[in-house]
């Protein structure tokens, strides 16, 4: 029990500090006393600019984002009994990313191309929910193919939709698919849906750490299996919909956030799922911090970013735990 | 007082008939061992009294209450089961695994508690596995994993044990120690088990009672006294046996030729 609180402990003051870094750093740097000013509303007002309306809401989405798919992440890894299962496996980002560049080479808003993308993942889950639901076959690798050929279907659409577009959205297009938090507008939505999101996996969380030892050991030790499996599908695909409607398909965070955890904080899903969010927002937002900067006043999408510091730092931990393994 | 019980319970894998309305009475203190030969339905049989695979007709009745009217959390608190198949997906310490046989007896909201704690510590010194205790599942060989898988259903402390193949992978000296654990728990405790296994003797040995799958869905039950001689064996295995006379008691052993 140590452990898990000092994990959750070190993670709450790495997301507060990303918070910091996240509000401060960018193309105008503020120093601390200048953040300490501003947040306490005796700044510039120019830095009051910079802070509230163009860094907080990024911060805010980026955070929310990360978060919600680390947490569908954990969620449809226990669904599809597989430790390699993302938010994306089922098809949920293809559905959305359809809808979204439909949307985008119509030349709609930013509002009506997140509107889209959530139609479009509905969509996606309503198909795959009807066919899993059709057959009563809720097993996961029944669910895990059909969600793949689900996906490659998008993947194909989408690809038409690339080829076909013209030069001028075809940008835009190419960073919504890559995940891109530089049009987020902050909605109270998100927060709302994590938090209602933690609250029902809380009550899951014991039924998961059951149910990943595997179906009929589920079943003996007193877990309906096949809602808690509908529960899983329904609550983890909205999720990610409602993630990939703030930021595009980013990438990375909802595979690999719940692994880095599971290697660190053990499989008890009562601390993963909390620990997941902090841990998978912080990445983002930190991601995003770097996404603006690295090449600014050029910007690259959020997802590119994920992926290059994500990469090392699993594979770090990954050796580091079989080396901490071999020695035992 | 009967614990479990079946009427008319028929059950087919796959156009293979297990059982055919079978009526099956089992009463606390009793030691069911059941036996037949591979395929003949043991682990579906199991499953299926179990609660966790449908049978095609009949009722199964634990503890006085129809087997259907409860939910899978009423069940697992009177019946446990030992699964002959272990998934680790995930990794998981042996001491976590051990915990999640306090699962039916924990509300929603809370977690395990000092009692279930000890009660995991208990099941764990009783499979002699206290010391890898934080260990995590993929380093322990076949035996120990069984050990944990037996630990949990220990630990999950039901009335009525169904055992498929307890003693696999298990030491001579393991299978005698979980078998009277077993045993003790059914006269002391009053509860019930019911244990397919391959070893007839051990079954001579330890059972009161016999559940016999013989093919084409026929079954015999009765007392080991009853059931156990080298005419149902024969029709069970069908290989000669012979009886031979020990210290303790008959055994039985195929003839070879």
């Amino acid at each position: 029990m140590q452990r898990p609180i000092s994990v959750i402990i070190t993670l709450l003051i790495i997301s507060i500090a990303s918070v910091v870094v996240a509000l401060s750093v960018g193309s105008y740097t503020l120093s601390p006393d200048q953040l300490w000013m501003t947040l306490t509303g005796n700044g510039t007002p120019l830095e009051h600019t910079i802070v509230w309306e163009l860094r907080a809401p990024r911060a805010y989405t980026a955070f929310i984002t990360g978060a919600l798919l680390s947490l569908a992440g954990a969620l449809m890894q226990v669904l599809l009994r597989n430790p390699l299962a993302e938010p994306y496996i089922l098809g949920v980002s293809g559905g959305a990313s359809v809808l979204a560049l439909l949307a985008m080479s119509a030349g709609l808003s930013t509002f009506w191309v997140s509107g889209s993308a959530f139609v479009g993942a509905l969509i996606s889950i309503v198909i795959v929910f009807g066919l899993s639901h059709a057959s009563g076959n809720w097993n996961p690798s029944r669910l895990l193919l059909t969600g793949v050929v689900i996906a490659a279907g998008w993947a194909a659409v989408i690809n038409f939709i690339l080829s076909v577009s013209p030069e001028k959205p075809l940008r835009g297009m190419l960073f919504w698919l890559m995940g891109d938090l530089s049009h987020v507008t902050a909605t109270p939505l998100g927060f709302a849906v994590l938090l209602v999101a933690l609250i029902i996996t809380f009550a899951l969380a014991r039924p998961l750490n059951i149910l990943a030892r595997g179906e009929l050991q589920a079943q003996s030790l007193g877990i309906e299996v096949k809602p808690l499996r509908i529960s899983l599908f329904l609550l983890s695909s909205l999720l990610t919909g409602v993630a990939v409607t703030m930021a595009g398909s980013v990438g990375f965070i909802g595979l690999v956030v719940p692994h880095m955890l599971r290697l660190v904080v053990g499989s008890d899903h009562r601390i993963l799922l909390p620990t997941s969010v902090l841990a998978g927002g912080s990445l983002l937002m930190l991601s995003d911090v770097i996404a603006r900067t690295l090449i600014a006043p050029q910007q690259l999408p959020v997802g590119v970013v994920t992926a290059i510091i994500g990469v090392p730092f699993f594979l770090y931990l990954l050796n580091r735990n079989y080396a901490t393994r071999a020695t035992q | 007082m009967i614990r479990l019980q079946t009427h008319q319970l028929t059950i087919s894998i796959a156009n293979q008939t297990v059982c055919d309305k079978l009526d099956l009475c089992i009463e606390s203190g009793q030691v069911w061992g059941l036996l037949g030969r591979n395929g003949a339905g043991k682990t579906t049989l199991l499953h299926a009294l179990a609660g966790i695979r449908e049978p095609d007709s009949g009722t199964i009745i634990l503890n006085e209450k129809p087997l259907a009217d409860l939910s899978r959390r009423q069940v697992a608190q009177q019946l446990g089961i030992l699964l002959q198949q272990h998934e680790d997906s995930f990794p998981s310490s042996v001491i976590e695994t051990v915990l999640s046989g306090r699962h039916p007896h924990i509300d929603r909201w809370s977690w395990e508690d000092e009692n279930d704690q000890d009660k995991a510590a208990q099941a764990l010194a009783e499979v002699e596995l206290s010391d890898k205790a934080q260990r995590c599942l993929d380093q322990l060989s076949g035996g120990e994993r069984q050990r944990v898988a037996i630990a949990t259903l220990i630990t999950q402390s039901p009335d009525i044990f169904l055992l498929d193949e307890p003693s696999t992978h298990l030491d001579l000296v393991y299978q005698i120690k979980l078998l009277n654990y077993f045993r003790e728990q059914t006269i002391a405790h009053d509860k019930s088990v019911l244990m397919s296994l391959h070893d007839i003797n051990l079954a001579n040995q330890y059972c009161t009672h016999l559940l016999m799958l013989l093919d084409n869905g026929e079954v015999l039950t009765g007392t080991v006294a009853e059931l156990l001689n080298t005419g149902t064996l024969e029709l069970l295995y069908n290989v000669p046996f012979t009886r031979l006379q020990g210290e303790n008691g008959d055994f039985f052993s195929p003839v070879t030729s």
